[in-house]
């Protein structure tokens, strides 16, 4: 009878983990470099439209964030269906947008004032009554300079 | 030390977004003053391409039911007037840098919507007028400079600009029936 013959040694050495830590930091450095902080968490529905023309937002710093759309599903027992404007992390009013863009400005210094930048953040399906409005109070608190967000896409397919 | 590099990793990943924010950039008209007497000097009717979005959607381009799909080169054609029609912007002859006395077109585009409209529909239909003015920027900077509008510096770009100004206009809020 065939007998198997144990040869040399049968362990298998194990793989050396001394440069995990220099790959994990490497993956670490790409997502602090690639990524930005998440500023609001977003209580309303925003399914921002398609464009081709878009622009990149270069300077976060100078952007301040309106949302417009219809508020979460956790909250519409409370705010209704119909679509709400977030600032910061809570609805307001039109009425509050002066406020707002005055605080906003606050908070840039002296040279970025003049170059300070509203992203509005719209649900496609929004009406443009409660946009006009919003447009018309950042005239009024003469916010000029604006962002309509959009994701880029080579056509549009939907509107 | 893996386990540290781990440790903060998963919390960029939770504390951060990978997208970048892209949207279309506008300049919105300052509130009047009432004190100051107003520019009586209307822009003559030749001039201005009329855009109007209804609360159903239907886009009416200087008074006609237009396809969506139409719009960008109806805006293109107006723009440039390629035939010198008496019914289409008219040419101004100025003096721009790098281009010295040139005609340059006193096209406007006012865009008007309904309450009603769709906030969708007004973005694209924004994005197809700035698209047509986009397109004509492009080939005037390829013509003139042998490399694409992206690429040239701030001081040809806004030579580009003056170029093919075409201020597209929001008009003042009105209603156009509900």
């Amino acid at each position: 009878m065939a007998r198997f013959v144990k040869t040399g040694k049968k362990t298998i050495k194990a793989i050396s983990t001394s440069s995990l830590p220099d790959i994990v930091f490497m993956i670490l450095f790409f997502f602090m470099a690639v990524t930005t902080m998440r500023e609001t968490d977003i209580m309303v529905t925003v399914r921002i439209p398609e464009a081709t023309e878009g622009k990149v937002l270069e300077k976060k710093s100078l952007a301040s964030f309106i949302y417009i759309g219809e508020p979460l599903e956790s909250f519409q027992a409370l705010y209704g269906k119909e679509p709400k404007i977030q600032l910061n992390d809570s609805f307001k009013e039109l009425a509050d947008i002066q406020d707002f863009i005055a605080q906003e400005r606050e908070q840039l210094n002296e040279a970025d004032k003049a170059k300070m930048l509203v992203v509005l953040k719209i649900d496609r399906d929004t009406k443009m009554g409660i946009v006009t409005d919003v447009k018309q109070a950042l005239r009024r608190a003469s916010a000029l300079k604006i962002m309509y967000a959009n994701t880029n896409v080579d056509k549009i397919t939907s509107f | 030390m893996a386990d540290i590099a781990f440790l903060l990793l998963i919390f960029f990943l939770a504390a951060t977004t990978m997208d970048s924010d892209t949207g279309l950039m506008r300049q919105l008209p300052a509130i009047p003053d009432p004190n100051v007497p107003q520019d009586v000097n209307k822009i003559n009717d030749r001039n201005i391409l009329e855009v109007k979005v209804n609360k159903d959607n239907l886009l009416l381009v200087e008074g006609q039911l237009t396809e969506f799909d139409q719009l960008r080169e109806i805006a293109h054609n107006f723009i440039l007037n390629p035939n010198d029609e008496p019914s289409m912007p008219e040419r101004e002859v100025v003096y721009l840098p790098f281009f010295g006395n040139v005609a340059v077109t006193k096209a406007v585009i006012s865009l008007q919507n309904d309450i009603g409209t769709k906030y969708g529909v007004y973005l694209a239909v924004q994005n197809e007028l700035i698209a047509a003015r986009a397109k004509l920027r492009d080939d005037v900077a390829r013509q003139e400079f042998g490399i694409p509008y992206d690429r040239l510096d701030e001081d040809r770009k806004s030579a580009v600009d003056d170029y093919y100004k075409v201020p597209i206009s929001e008009a003042e809020p009105k209603r156009i029936g509900d």
